[in-house]
């Protein structure tokens, strides 16, 4: 039984954690919070120095051909630092799209920038507030020329690229919906940032008016692929909601050790370890889960699907519950903007919303569960 | 990152293939059922060092690791054998005497339990100390070269066919609670000891309590010094946690799955209710969760660390997820899911038995309140409660009725 990362893999998120503890404090949080900045770009600059951005991106291609383990990593050490930086974007949803449907010649010309930093690409899907699905997408995509608005996309305002998924026909099923790689500064393309609850991260409208894309994958296939890159983003995002509910559980442990109520320490209260107990249990089922994920991803197992289910619905439970009783703990001063227990909540609702909602997640579970059953 | 065996441990789990092989069908399956049968096994089992693989060969072990121990359980598990009705022998009363026993008592009791040839149960809690254990009220007073003890113990699985006890109890309570109490080991057998099944609210019995009137012990099956009866009762309690294997489920999520599937509702099959399936994921992640915190905890012992904490949340997890999850398959089931008859019921009734099953578990070896603030202490290291029973003689504790 070898069910845990290697030593190496431990000592990349080692590494990880001390570079965002220097460069990615929670004051630069707080820039982009307060700030119009989209992202902290030197933190990015950074990261890609690091490589992290070429992490899964063959050596053929500009990148360091590392795996999904290496990746899951950084991404535990990105959300517990909440680093506002394009990575899952550009990273897990673009760079995890291209690898999984693009061209020899496409991989040639988006490879290496993206493992450079000198592209950042997004997956844009959403078109309002309802999930994407084929019979509510409207975004067109004909004789080359896509139509229509994608909003929220991910760091659309960052992003040169975008994979959006489109409408090739007239039908409502999933053989309707295709990709279209979209260069995001050429032209057709408008963009505009959207108000969110977490402008930490940023999130855009991007309006398409007639602008030129090439298709990624085959047509009628985009459905499929789009399946497949939010499983392997999802194993990935859980690791970053794995890493921000660790920080919640050890802001809520430091202060419920440090403030005093009653003459004791309010850490010495049952209801509120058994709070912290709580969110210690929601953490580690979580993270076993989240590794399973990894496993799967790193295999390409067959049960993938499930296993990248698992590991979005435990983790998206874990961090979003984190991140209220974080406040909770804090009483009145977690309340505060001061205080920096708004920015796990904030996030923690990016994340499980941003590759689609809970709910609908914990239905796609099921449904892999009763194929499994049916087998 | 994979699910393989080491070489030395496919090699080991090779040679317990090859054994179990060899033995465990010397047992005709129609008679795996009775203590008989088990002392049978047992025999077999001590006699090639499987009845006791991490106990050093001194005393009769196989000085193998813990990853050893987990390969031959996971191998035994596919055999239909005798219960294994030792493990409080072998795995809490007989390592605390390795720590803390005198050298006759380990030459009288260590073997006679390795082989089967005793039983131990364990004579701790009482009707008032349970999750506060420290709290026992049975009394021993010295007379002469013996011990006088008088009192209530419940909770006593085996109790009815063990032969010896271990068992606390306090000798003075004018000394503070954790202070005054002393260790013994106890024939069953001895004159005024009375054992009666307790039955359960699911209707089974699968512990007794035990009455001690006048229970005459020498003082050489004393463990430990007088009033140091605390410190042997920890060592026992540390074991308890290795030795209480899973508390296996007869039904779980994909059970409940089936009977979705087969359940109609107003609108369709249950299967298709989206509160229907949010539960099934819910369930479905905290057994998937506690799988894998299992292989992380069996990775560390695999590379001969001790695992982490995580593994503490098993119980505190399971055990109400079980409650919850019986009573959800019981709502599909509407009117009929009262009905507990097994000729009737899917899966036998197994459902209904779980939920009058489950408030035990709940509180067997260590309720859930307990065992959250084991996480938060030990885990989190977060404080103890603020305690008013420290540095106050027993007797001047208040007892409420």
């Amino acid at each position: 039984m070898n069910f845990d990362f290697s030593d190496d893999q431990k000592l990349l998120k080692d590494q990880a954690q001390r570079f965002l503890n220097d460069k990615s404090s929670l004051k630069v949080v707080r820039r982009i919070l307060d700030t119009d900045e989209t992202h902290a770009s030197e933190v990015w600059k950074g990261i890609v120095e690091l490589g992290w951005t070429g992490t899964t991106i063959p050596e053929a291609y500009g990148g360091i051909g590392l795996g999904h383990l290496e990746l899951c990593m950084i991404a535990e050490e990105l959300g517990r630092s909440l680093a506002p930086v394009p990575f899952s974007s550009s990273v897990y949803l673009a760079t995890e799209a291209l690898l999984l449907a693009g061209s020899e010649a496409q991989k040639q010309k988006y490879m290496p920038p993206l493992a450079a930093g000198e592209m950042i690409g997004t997956l844009a899907l959403s078109e309002s507030t309802q999930a994407a699905t084929p019979r509510t997408m409207k975004v067109s995509f004909d004789g080359g020329k896509v139509k229509g608005v994608k909003m929220p996309v991910p760091d659309g305002d960052v992003a040169n690229f975008a994979v959006v998924a489109v409408k090739t026909g007239s039908g409502t099923d999933e053989k309707s919906v295709s990709l279209a790689i979209v260069d995001l500064t050429g032209p057709g393309v408008t963009r505009a940032p959207l108000r969110t609850l977490d402008p930490t991260r940023n999130l855009s409208n991007v309006t398409f008016d007639n602008a030129p894309g090439e298709l990624l994958g085959a047509q009628g296939g985009g459905w499929a692929i789009v399946q497949k890159v939010l499983d392997h983003a999802a194993v990935l995002v859980a690791f970053e909601q794995v890493g921000g509910a660790d920080a919640c559980l050890n802001m809520a442990k430091e202060y419920a050790l440090n403030r005093y109520a009653f003459g004791r320490p309010i850490a010495s209260f049952q209801a509120i370890k058994h709070k912290l107990a709580d969110m210690y249990i929601k953490n580690e089922l979580a993270r076993s889960n989240s590794y399973y994920g990894a496993w799967a991803l790193s295999t390409g197992a067959p049960d993938l699907a499930a296993a990248a289910a698992g590991c979005r619905v435990a983790a998206t439970e874990a961090f979003n519950f984190a991140a209220k009783e974080n406040i909770q703990t804090h009483g009145g001063m977690g309340f505060t903007w001061e205080f920096d227990c708004h920015l796990y909540y904030r996030r923690a609702k990016w994340l499980s919303l941003s590759l689609g909602s809970h709910l609908s997640w914990k239905d796609k579970l099921v449904s892999e569960l009763e194929k499994r059953n049916a087998a | 990152m994979d699910f393989e065996d080491t070489p030395e441990e496919a090699a080991y789990r090779a040679q317990v293939r090859e054994w179990l092989e060899k033995n465990a069908l010397t047992i005709p399956p129609a008679t795996r059922v009775g203590v008989t049968e088990s002392k049978a096994w047992q025999k077999i089992k001590a006699a090639a060092g499987y009845a006791a693989i991490t106990w050093p060969k001194e005393y009769g072990g196989m000085g193998g690791t813990s990853m050893q121990n987990v390969i031959y359980g996971q191998e035994e598990a596919n055999y239909n054998l005798p219960g294994n009705v030792f493990l409080i022998g072998t795995g809490m009363a007989m390592p605390m005497l390795m720590v803390h026993g005198t050298p006759e008592q380990k030459s009288r009791y260590i073997q006679p339990a390795l082989y089967g040839d005793e039983i131990w149960c364990q004579l701790f809690s009482e009707p008032g100390a349970g999750s506060d254990l420290a709290g026992i009220r049975t009394r021993a007073e010295r007379d002469g070269d013996d011990w006088i003890v008088n009192g209530h113990k419940i909770w006593t699985s085996g109790g009815h066919y063990s032969d010896w006890a271990i068992l606390v109890t306090r000798s003075d309570p004018g000394l503070a609670k954790h202070k005054g109490l002393t260790f013994f080991l106890v024939d069953m057998k001895t004159p005024g000891i009375r054992v009666d099944r307790i039955k359960q609210i699911s209707g089974q019995s699968h512990f007794n309590e035990v009455f001690l009137e006048n229970v005459r012990i020498p003082d050489k099956n004393r463990v430990g010094a007088a009033g140091e009866g605390w410190k042997v009762a920890l060592t026992v309690l540390m074991n308890e946690r290795s030795a209480v294997g899973n508390i296996g489920m007869n039904v779980g999520v994909d059970e409940l799955i089936q009977i979705a599937r087969d359940a109609e509702l107003i609108d369709g099959p249950a299967i298709h209710n989206a509160a229907v399936r949010e539960k099934i994921a819910d369930w479905h992640v905290q057994t998937q969760g506690l799988k894998y915190i299992r292989f992380r905890s069996l990775t560390a012992l695999s590379k001969g660390i001790t695992p982490g904490p995580e593994s503490s949340i098993t119980k505190a997890v399971s055990a109400p997820r079980r409650q919850d999850l019986a009573a959800f398959a019981m709502e599909l089931m509407d009117m009929g899911g009262i009905i507990q008859d097994r000729q009737i019921v899917p899966y036998r009734a197994a459902f209904a038995d779980d939920w009058l099953y489950a408030p035990g578990i709940r509180i067997a070896g260590g309720t859930d309140e307990i065992l959250k603030n084991i996480i938060a202490e030990r885990v989190l290291k977060l404080p103890g409660d603020v305690r008013v029973d420290t540095g106050v003689a027993f007797s001047d504790l208040p007892t409420g009725r």
